[in-house]
């Protein structure tokens, strides 16, 4: 893997939501780093904490009852998380943007769809009304809907294209990172494979950097340069898709890749990793996969797991990772 | 969408016939002699009989019922009060305005300092703005309006003198009226605005307007509110027909010549005529008011306005 | 509203929601004061020191002293003694009328959002009428017809409320008639009566009770204004509202004939609505997790 500067780079990021009754450690320590002009996939299942790392890095997390415990998050040198609300607003929509997970309900439904893009564009810039909305009016052409739509309403289109414009108006000021949570989980398959592929279209174009959130092994393939996997609010593997792909060195990695079904040959049973996540308001000891990893040993238990560098060179928190990796090879 | 506010002006007409049916109809059930109530209990029999022969009450329901609808509808001759002999179309005609002038400034504290506290309750939710808002809101919604009436009555006209206790005039006289109307829908407009726009904060759509950079205040304003103010408008509908009719009874205490102390004083005279046209024009007015409130909310969420384009068109039978 | 989602093993809807309830201290509160006055509205003439009726001649209008803790009224009647057994009036008529046309509004609901077609629309119809006039402006002719006295008044305040709990039920029925597990109940022959009665009401009920405990607030001031403007319940009967009509003739040189009844109200009033918020808040499927 590459060592060269990362763009986008979290340290040992901790979040926490709390109510009168409990507190939910979300994000307990996560590092990541992603590339300039790259795609790096975040991989978890739902209530990993991989909405949460987005919406931290946006700092757009709700108001009331979520807090930043510690960490940081650098982009091109600047920790966001030290920076004046103020300084972020300049940031949202503009440098960093985001794509939402339901396209259904992300657009305000008593604004008119042009409005909304030419909105973010008029934020940012000091163009005129004109020439924001002519910005906006590129913006729908460019994701494939007809200009004379500018005035209409959100409930008057369709799933996949309303999120078309939710794509629209995140890349309007042509971010530098683009945020994409789960982008085509709501859509149909057919209509996911259009958005994706106008995703990339895009941010080839553009060179945008994207973090792209996703519980979709497909998707991983089809789009990301490099993936990291999530687990209960830690990164445990983590790598180009490349390496993930083809050496999965970290047990809850291996169990994903297994539990797909097997197209091409004759599966009589599914294998799901067997048990649930660890509850998320109760703190953690030693490795949080520990009671489901059929590798787990006392030190597992006991001790939380360092991040170490695979065979191929990539990173994987796992105490046990060289018996993982040989009984993968079997 | 015109086509619609026609159809649906239309619609009154049938409905307002049946009102009109169905309260003459309650009437006649009614206990009381209106011969007596006209010309006193000293009156003779013969002359009580010749009376009611004259009324028209010898007559058959229908009989009397088609004359009530022809007079009232037709001929817009309201007749005269049995009591008072005030002719009633002119009692309408003077106390009406009365009424919804009261309701309506009602209408205006409601939404104007109502919703302002919800919004502000919301967006501080949990803090103290919210908390103190909202125990004067649950306490402002308990209070009876005619006990209220009274209490201000107590200080303010007896204890300060600083504002009269009855009769109209000029402004001040509506001050006390006024709060002792609007002050439980006051607080019912802030509780709902406080809920809907914590409904509306919670909303993805926020969450994108807060991605795109949108600075907090125009977050609030521009894209929480107008969506808020849709079940606010509502409320709004469903509660004018109750400050309607709180506003009669205001009317009682600050002895304000409305519709309220026209209908109640009839009632408890007996003077059923009064009673029955008044309630009618009061319908009339309500229910065109219900129809502007419909008409507003396809303003505010173009969700609605598309449904009622599409139901001005050709109406289809819907299975 | 199907809960999707038990918070316990094994525990059923009901006692959730009961949980939830008691959860809630303003609505335990109010739920208190309300189980406060109606024991005080079954023990009031045991309460009370004085009878509602008894005159002490020689005390006419006196501000609260030892002798009568909320002083006496223009006929020389015990005002405390008269507002305990006021009690018996407001919450019984408030809870009663609520029930009443609760219970008539379901099942006009129930029939027009099952039925559909022209038996829909008629009842539609029917309910535009009945709400064409505002509702206190209802409560008046119909007790102008019905007359005065407990029960007259009872039925009097119900119909305004008919169909606001009609439309309540018809809405969620409609909600629920699409609703797959309907089609799953038809698919195995349940009969359309067991499907109405087992599935699609209780279903759709949980609305309608939000809108009930708030009704009876409503309904209780309504009662109150109905006695006040002369209507209602009438003197020597000690409802609130009648009470404060007697007084209304006083206010300047007595006003705590004035205070005391309209205080008894609004703490009734007060403590319903403490209670409905809690249920309200207790049937939300949004909970505030």
């Amino acid at each position: 893997m590459s060592e060269n500067k990362s763009y986008l780079k979290i340290e040992n990021l901790r979040v926490e939501y709390f109510s009168s009754k409990e507190v939910v450690h979300a994000v307990n320590g996560v590092n990541l780093r992603m590339h300039k002009g790259k795609t790096l996939g975040l991989v978890g299942e739902t209530g990993a904490g991989k909405t949460t790392i987005a919406k931290s890095i946006l700092r757009i997390l709700p108001d009331v009852g979520s807090r930043i415990v510690e960490g940081s998050i650098t982009v091109d040198g600047q920790d966001l998380l030290k920076l004046k609300e103020n300084d972020m607003r300049k940031i949202r929509g503009n440098d960093i943007s985001m794509i939402f997970q339901d396209p259904m309900t992300a657009l305000n439904p008593v604004q008119r769809v042009g409005e909304q893009i030419s909105e973010a564009v008029r934020l940012h810039s000091d163009m005129s009304k004109e020439d924001c909305d002519k910005r906006a009016k590129e913006m729908l052409k460019m994701v494939g809907i007809t200009e004379d739509r500018f005035s209409e309403y959100p409930h008057q289109f369709s799933g996949g294209m309303k999120q078309r414009i939710v794509i629209a108006i995140a890349l309007a000021c042509n971010p530098k990172i683009l945020l994409a949570d789960e982008p085509t989980t709501a859509l149909d398959v057919t209509i996911q494979a259009q958005v994706l592929d106008l995703v990339a279209e895009l941010q080839k174009k553009f060179n945008t950097s994207m973090l792209l959130i996703t519980h979709d092994l497909g998707v991983v393939a089809q789009v990301c340069d490099d993936v990291a996997i999530i687990y209960a609010g830690q990164i445990v593997e983590y790598g180009t898709k490349e390496q993930i792909f083809h050496h999965p060195s970290h047990p809850y990695t291996v169990g994903l890749f297994g539990a797909i079904p097997d197209m091409a040959g004759d599966d009589e049973w599914l294998h799901p990793i067997e048990g649930l996540p660890p509850d998320p308001t109760k703190p953690i000891k030693g490795c949080a996969f520990a009671p489901r990893c059929k590798f787990a040993t006392d030190k597992c238990f006991n001790e939380t797991p360092v991040t170490h560098k695979t065979p191929d060179g990539h990173e994987c928190s796992c105490h046990n990772m060289k018996e993982a990796l040989k009984e993968e090879e079997k | 969408m015109l086509r619609y506010f026609l159809k649906r002006l239309l619609w009154m007409i049938p409905i307002i016939l049946a009102v009109a049916i169905v309260v003459f109809t309650l009437m006649t059930f009614c206990p009381g002699d209106p011969a007596e109530i006209i010309l006193g209990s000293e009156a003779t029999d013969e002359a009580l009989e010749a009376k009611r022969v004259e009324l028209g009450l010898r007559d058959p329901y229908f009989v009397r019922l088609a004359r009530y609808l022809s007079d009232t509808f037709i001929h817009f001759e309201l007749g005269t009060a049995w009591k008072t002999g005030i002719p009633i179309a002119d009692s309408i005609k003077e106390r009406l305005p009365r009424t919804m002038l009261l309701s309506g400034i009602t209408l205006f504290l409601s939404f104007g300092i109502g919703v302002p506290l919800g919004v502000i309750a919301a967006v501080n939710q949990n803090r103290w703005q919210d908390s103190l808002c909202m125990i004067l809101a649950l306490i402002g919604v308990s209070m009876p309006n005619f006990w209220l009436a009274l209490l201000l009555v107590i200080l303010f006209a007896v204890k300060l003198k600083w504002l009269p206790a009855l009769g109209i005039g000029g402004v001040k006289y509506y001050i006390l009226p006024a709060i002792s109307s609007s002050s439980m829908h006051i607080a019912s407009s802030a509780r709902q605005s406080r809920s809907s726009m914590l409904d509306v904060i919670r909303s993805d759509y926020i969450t994108t307007a807060r991605a795109k950079g949108v600075p907090e205040n125009q977050v609030i304003t521009k894209h929480a509110l107008k969506n808020a103010l849709i079940p606010i408008i509502t409320m709004m509908g469903t509660q004018f027909g109750k400050m309607l009719g709180g506003a009669m009874i205001i009317e009682t205490i600050f002895s304000i010549p409305g519709m309220g102390t026209l209908i109640i004083t009839a009632v408890n005279n007996r003077d059923y005529p009064v009673v029955q046209t008044g309630s009618i024009f009061l319908a009339i007015v309500f229910s065109f008011s219900m129809l502007l409130v419909d008409m507003l909310y396809a303003l505010v969420d173009p969700r609605i306005k598309a449904q009622y384009q599409r139901k001005g068109k050709m109406k289809r039978r819907a299975k | 509203m199907i809960m999707s989602g038990k918070k316990h093993k094994g525990q059923s809807e009901f006692s959730r929601f009961i949980y939830q309830l008691s959860k809630n201290k303003m609505a335990m509160i109010g739920l208190a004061i309300i189980i406060l006055e109606v024991f005080i509205a079954v023990f009031a003439p045991a309460i009370a020191p004085y009878g509602y009726q008894e005159i002490d001649a020689n005390a006419l209008r006196q501000p609260p002293s030892s002798a009568h803790w909320f002083g006496t009224d223009e006929i020389g009647r015990d005002i405390f003694s008269r507002v305990i057994i006021g009690t018996r009036y407001s919450l019984s008529m408030g809870i009663l009328a609520t029930l009443i046309s609760s219970a008539i509004g379901i099942v006009i609901g129930a029939i027009a959002g099952f039925a559909g077609g022209w038996a829909d629309n008629v009842i539609m119809r029917a309910l535009d009428v009945i709400q064409s006039l505002p509702g206190m402006l209802l409560v008046i002719v119909m007790s102008a017809v019905l007359g005065s006295g407990y029960f007259n008044t009872i039925l009097a305040l119900s119909v305004g409320s008919i169909p606001a709990a009609a439309r309540m039920l018809r809405a969620n029925m409609l909600r629920q008639r699409k609703a797959e597990y309907i089609e799953a109940a038809y698919s195995i022959n349940c009969s359309p009566a067991r499907i109405i009665f087992k599935h699609l009401v209780p279903n759709s009920i949980s609305a309608n009770i939000v809108q009930m405990t708030m009704g009876v607030s409503h309904v209780i001031v309504q009662a109150a204004s109905l006695s006040f403007i002369g209507l209602g319940i009438q003197p020597p009967t000690p409802d609130w509202g009648a009470m404060l009509s007697g007084a209304r003739a006083f206010i300047r040189k007595s006003p705590h004939m004035v205070i005391f009844p309209g205080l008894a109200i609004a703490i009734t009033v007060l403590a319903v609505n403490m209670l409905g918020d809690g249920v309200r808040d207790a049937m939300d499927p949004k909970l505030k997790k």
